[in-house]
C-alpha cells in the first residue's frame, strides 16, 4: 500500500477501479431505493391510490415534524427515550458483565443457578411489565427496568459463554507462572474475551431498543414509544410514522456508536499489523 | 555436571470422572541430572503430558512425589518453565508485553528482571520486533519469543510439551535447532515430552520411553554421538542414529 499509483501494474490498476466502481454503485443504488421509496409513497398518496389517513405520506410526515420541533416537544420526546436507552444498555452491559463473573469465577454458582438463567431467558420479559410498574412506579425506572430484563440474561449467557470457552492452554500457559484465578481472569480471560463483550454490546443496543418501547407502550408521558402508542389511540398515523422514522435513525446511530467503539478497541492491532 | 536437580519418585496419578476412573500414570520413577536433556517418548495418549503437568506443580499426583533440589513439588514451582505444544503468544500484547508475562504475574518486574528480559530479546535476535505484535512474526520467531517469555523468569528447568508439533517439518527442523542452541547456552536442564522419536534422539542425553498407559518406564537409553559440536541436525547425520531409531522403535512396539 506503500506504492505510489503509478508504480502499480495495468491490471492491479484495473482492479483498483472495478473495486471503486463497485463501492460507488452500492451507495447510489442504496440511496436510490430509499428516495424511491419515499417518492412512490408519496405519490400514490397524492394520487389517492392509497388513502394518507391510514398510511400517512412523507409530507406530512414533515409537517408533523415540524409542528413537534416548533412546540418543542420534539426533542423531548427523542431525549427522554434516547436517555432511557442508554440507562438501559449501560447498566445491562456492566451488571450483565459482572454476574457473568461471579457465575466464572465460581462453577458451582453457575451450575446451580442455570436452570434458572435457562428459564428467565426464554421467558418473554414483556410479561413481567406489570410487575415492575406495580414495584417500581409508572415512571422511566420502571421503562429502565423493563430494557434491563430484557437485556440482561442474554448479556450474562452471551458473556459467560465466552468467558467459558477462553482456550484452556492459554489459562495452562498463565497458571504455569504460578497465576492465581483473579491472574487467570485479568491477563487472559477477560483480555481475550473483549470481541466478545463487544458482539454482546451489538445485541444489547438493540434489545435496550425493545425493552424501552416496550415499557414506553405500558406506561409513560414522554417518549418516542409514548408517541407511537398515543398517536394510534389517537388515529394518527402522521405522528406513529414520524415516531417510528426518528426511532430508526436514533436506534442506528446508537448501534454506529458501538461499531466505533469497537474499532477503537480493537482497531489499534489491526492498523499495526500492516 | 551429575547432580540431580530432578527426582520423580513413584509418582502415580488417576483421573476421577463419573464414567469412571482412568489410571494415568502408574509409580514411574526417574532422575535428570543439572544440564542434562531427557526426552520422554510413549505412545500417544500414554500420559506423558500428564507427568509433565506433575512435575511442574500443576497437577498434583495421587501417588509418590517429585523433589526439585531436593524440595517437594506442590504448586506451580518457580523453577521450572514449562513450553506448551504451541506458542500462544497473547496477540492483545506485544512481543516485549508477552515476554514479561511470567515476570508480571510472579510480580517480579523489578529494572533489573525487565532488563534481562530485553537482553534476552537482543541476544537472541528480536529485540527489533519487541514493539511488533504477535501475527507479525514468523512461525520460528514466535516461538523463540515463547521461549523467551519462558527463560525471563530464570527458570533452572525447561519443560517442553511437544513444543514443536504445531510446527510444518521445516520450519520444525529449524526450530530445534534453534531452541536447542538456546537451551545449552543458557545451560538449562531440560525435559522434553514428543511422539517424534527421531526428534528425542537428536536433541536429548538420554530417552526414557514410557509403556502405554498406565505410563511406567519401560526403558531408560544413554545417548551417545561422536560429533564435535553437537546440534540436532548434525546428530541425525551421525552413523548411529539409526541405531539408536531402531532400538526404540522396536521398544515403542508400534501397532497401527
Amino acid at each position: 500500500m506503500s506504492r505510489d499509483v503509478e508504480s502499480l501494474s495495468p491490471e492491479r490498476r484495473i482492479y483498483l477501479r472495478k473495486v471503486k466502481i463497485k463501492k460507488i454503485a452500492t451507495w447510489i443504488i442504496r440511496t436510490l431505493i430509499l428516495v424511491s421509496l419515499f417518492a412512490l409513497w408519496e405519490i400514490a398518496a397524492n394520487l389517492k391510490l392509497i388513502d394518507p389517513f391510514i398510511t400517512s405520506q412523507p409530507s406530512r410526515m414533515v409537517k408533523t415534524l415540524l409542528n413537534l420541533y416548533h412546540q418543542g416537544d420534539l426533542f423531548r420526546h427523542i431525549g427522554v427515550t434516547c436517555l432511557e436507552t442508554v440507562a438501559g444498555f449501560v447498566i445491562g452491559t456492566l451488571l450483565g458483565t459482572l454476574i457473568a463473573i461471579i457465575l466464572w469465577w465460581s462453577e458451582f454458582t453457575a451450575h446451580v443457578l442455570e436452570p434458572y438463567l435457562v428459564i428467565l431467558n426464554s421467558l418473554p420479559k414483556v410479561a413481567l411489565g406489570p410487575i415492575f410498574i406495580i414495584w417500581i412506579g409508572a415512571g422511566p425506572a420502571a421503562i429502565i427496568t423493563m430494557a434491563l430484563a430484557i437485556s440482561l440474561i442474554v448479556t450474562i449467557l452471551e458473556v459467560l459463554n465466552g468467558f467459558i470457552q477462553t482456550d484452556e492452554e492459554k489459562i495452562k500457559l498463565v497458571q504455569t507462572f504460578g497465576a492465581n484465578r483473579l491472574q487467570v481472569f485479568l491477563k487472559v480471560v477477560l483480555p481475550s474475551n473483549i470481541p466478545a463483550m463487544i458482539n454482546a454490546l451489538k445485541v444489547n443496543v438493540g434489545l435496550s431498543w425493545v425493552g424501552v418501547i416496550t415499557g414506553e407502550f405500558l406506561v409513560s408521558k414522554a417518549g418516542l414509544g409514548y408517541l407511537i402508542v398515543y398517536g394510534g389511540q389517537v388515529f394518527q398515523l402522521d405522528l406513529v410514522m414520524t415516531s417510528v422514522i426518528i426511532l430508526a435513525v436514533a436506534a442506528a446511530l446508537m448501534y454506529q456508536g458501538v461499531v466505533l467503539l469497537q474499532k477503537k478497541l480493537t482497531g489499534q492491532k489491526v492498523t499495526q499489523k500492516h | 555436571m551429575s547432580k540431580e536437580i530432578v527426582k520423580v519418585e513413584q509418582v502415580s496419578l488417576k483421573y476421577q470422572s463419573l464414567n469412571g476412573e482412568i489410571e494415568a500414570v502408574a509409580g514411574v520413577t526417574f532422575s535428570v541430572d543439572k544440564g542434562e536433556f531427557v526426552s520422554l517418548v510413549g505412545p500417544s495418549g500414554c500420559g506423558k503430558s500428564t507427568l509433565l503437568s506433575i512435575i511442574s506443580g500443576l497437577l498434583k499426583p495421587t501417588g509418590g512425589r517429585v523433589l526439585i533440589e531436593g524440595e517437594e513439588v506442590t504448586g506451580a514451582s518457580e523453577k521450572v518453565g514449562y513450553m506448551l505444544q504451541k506458542d500462544y503468544l497473547f496477540d492483545w500484547r506485544t512481543i516485549y508485553q508477552n515476554v514479561i508475562l511470567g515476570l508480571e504475574i510472579r510480580k517480579k518486574l523489578t529494572p533489573e528482571n525487565k532488563e534481562y528480559a530485553l537482553e534476552l530479546l537482543k541476544t537472541y535476535g528480536l529485540y527489533d520486533f519487541k514493539d511488533k505484535y504477535p501475527s507479525q512474526l514468523s512461525g520460528g520467531m514466535r516461538q523463540r519469543a515463547a521461549l523467551i517469555r519462558t527463560l525471563a523468569v530464570k527458570p533452572e528447568i525447561l519443560l517442553l510439551d511437544e513444543a514443536f508439533s504445531a510446527l510444518d517439518y521445516q520450519t520444525r527442523l529449524a526450530v530445534t535447532e534453534d531452541i536447542y542452541s538456546i537451551i545449552k547456552s543458557e545451560g538449562k536442564t531440560a525435559i522434553m515430552v514428543t511422539h517424534d522419536i527421531s526428534e528425542s534422539i537428536s536433541m536429548s542425553d538420554r530417552v526414557i520411553v514410557l509403556s502405554r498407559r498406565p505410563a511406567v518406564v519401560t526403558s531408560i537409553h544413554a545417548i551417545h554421538f561422536d560429533c564435535p559440536v553437537r546440534t540436532p541436525l548434525k546428530c541425525r547425520e551421525a552413523p548411529n542414529f539409526r541405531e539408536y531409531f531402531n532400538t526404540l522403535w522396536k521398544e515403542l512396539d508400534v501397532h497401527v
